[in-house]
């Protein structure tokens, strides 16, 4: 699809194909036990998933861009937040190069 | 027949979840929001539906990227919900309707909205929470019939055609014969956006316009295209296309009964409208 939307990635077909492992073991993550082998054994796990290249070093990386670069979804990316004790404010900050409360205090600015 | 009593909109971010759980709704950062709701308590105590219609999107509990319907309907006797992997308690589960889901499903398809038909169907916090807000003891008194819309990969349907898959429903609800009262549910939105550089995107402006037409001049919001609601609502504000099938889902005359907004939930422009809708009045004597 043929876009320009300043700071946006649309989660189009292409990002979908390109993100398919990766997203699919974020979906995993819905499972208690999937989140803990994953945090027991990183690298096993994604490999169970066979993740690209891109994808693991994204993973590793904790780089939300690069995540969405390597086609992740931010509903599933949430999930592997979520284990990595990131709320949405926390990746948002880090998306936009700004300190959490700097980035809370954005959000309440934009009621004004 | 079905009786369509008027339709709610509500935010369905999952940290109201945490909240509700926590008991913070008295905090001075949640209070604005959940003040919002004794309105809603008020009237639907008042009006007391059977049955919900509930037009939301899943986020990766129930569906997942190889098999995606654009719409699907539930048909189950009861919905569940479960672990979504961020750590918001899990609900309880909400009795289906599924004689008013074949209903709808037979009609639909007979509309040329070819849906998809699920007799087991996981309900997410897109579901749950408006729920917990709506009837806050948990003791939900309804019957569910939840339509799920595809907010998460594009091509997404448009806005028009989230209408008008809101109004084949209300001609289906208006042509059952068992004798209910239904009550219309869109969730998600508004303005938010939670990826990329345009992180903590709201659009105070744009949500306002949207509200300020959904009662009455619907197709004048559904003259936008996919690509300008993302730029205007951000990424995930595209959730309003479950407003706009809430509001196709009222065939009457539409009115705004209440309405709350509120900057910021979480990440998220926070939004509570409730609409009635009476009939229509009749052009000649019966």
């Amino acid at each position: 699809m043929r876009y320009h939307i300043e700071g946006t990635t649309l989660f189009d077909g292409d990002q979908a194909q390109k993100g398919y492992a990766l997203n699919r073991m974020c979906f995993s993550f819905n499972s208690a036990e999937n989140r803990k082998a994953f945090v027991d054994d990183e690298e096993a796990y994604c490999a169970k998933f066979a993740l690209t290249a891109e994808q693991r070093a994204a993973v590793k990386s904790r780089n939300v861009h690069k995540l969405i670069e390597a086609g992740g979804k931010v509903y599933y990316l949430a999930k592997l937040a979520g284990i990595l004790g990131l709320n949405v404010q926390d990746i948002g900050a880090q998306q936009t190069g700004m300190s959490v409360e700097a980035f809370r205090e954005k959000l309440v600015a934009a009621g004004r | 027949m079905a009786r369509i009593i008027g339709g709610i909109g509500t935010t369905h971010v999952p940290s109201i979840g945490k909240a509700i759980a926590d008991g913070k709704q008295n905090d001075p950062y949640w209070k604005p929001f959940f003040s919002g709701f004794d309105y809603v308590h008020q009237w639907l105590a008042r009006e007391q539906p059977d049955t919900v219609v509930v037009f939301s999107n899943d986020h990766g509990l129930n569906f997942f990227l190889d098999k995606l319907p654009t719409f699907a309907v539930g048909a189950a006797c009861e919905y569940r919900n479960e672990d979504e992997g961020w750590g918001i308690p899990v609900s309880r589960p909400v009795p289906g309707d599924p004689a008013l889901s074949w209903h709808l499903i037979n009609r639909l398809v007979g509309d040329g909205f070819d849906i998809t038909m699920c007799q087991d169907m996981l309900i997410d916090h897109a579901v749950t929470i408006p729920l917990s807000l709506m009837w806050p003891d948990f003791n939900w008194p309804v019957r569910i019939v939840p339509i799920s819309i595809n907010t998460v990969q594009h091509p997404l349907p448009s806005m028009a055609r989230c209408l008008e898959l809101g109004r084949s429903v209300g001609r289906a609800l208006v042509s059952y014969s068992e004798d209910k009262k239904v009550l219309i549910v869109g969730t998600g939105g508004l303005s938010h956006q939670l990826d990329g550089k345009r992180a903590g995107f709201i659009n105070k402006a744009f949500d306002t316009h949207c509200m300020d037409r959904l009662a009455h001049d619907p197709e004048a919001l559904a003259q936008y295209s996919i690509l300008q609601l993302v730029e205007l609502a951000g990424a995930q504000g595209v959730e309003f296309l479950n407003w706009m099938a809430m509001r196709g889902a009222m065939p009457g005359e539409v009115g705004e009964l209440h309405r709350n907004y509120h900057i910021p939930i979480s990440n998220t422009a926070a939004a509570t409208l409730v609409f009635e809708n009476r009939p229509r009045a009749q052009r000649k004597a019966a």
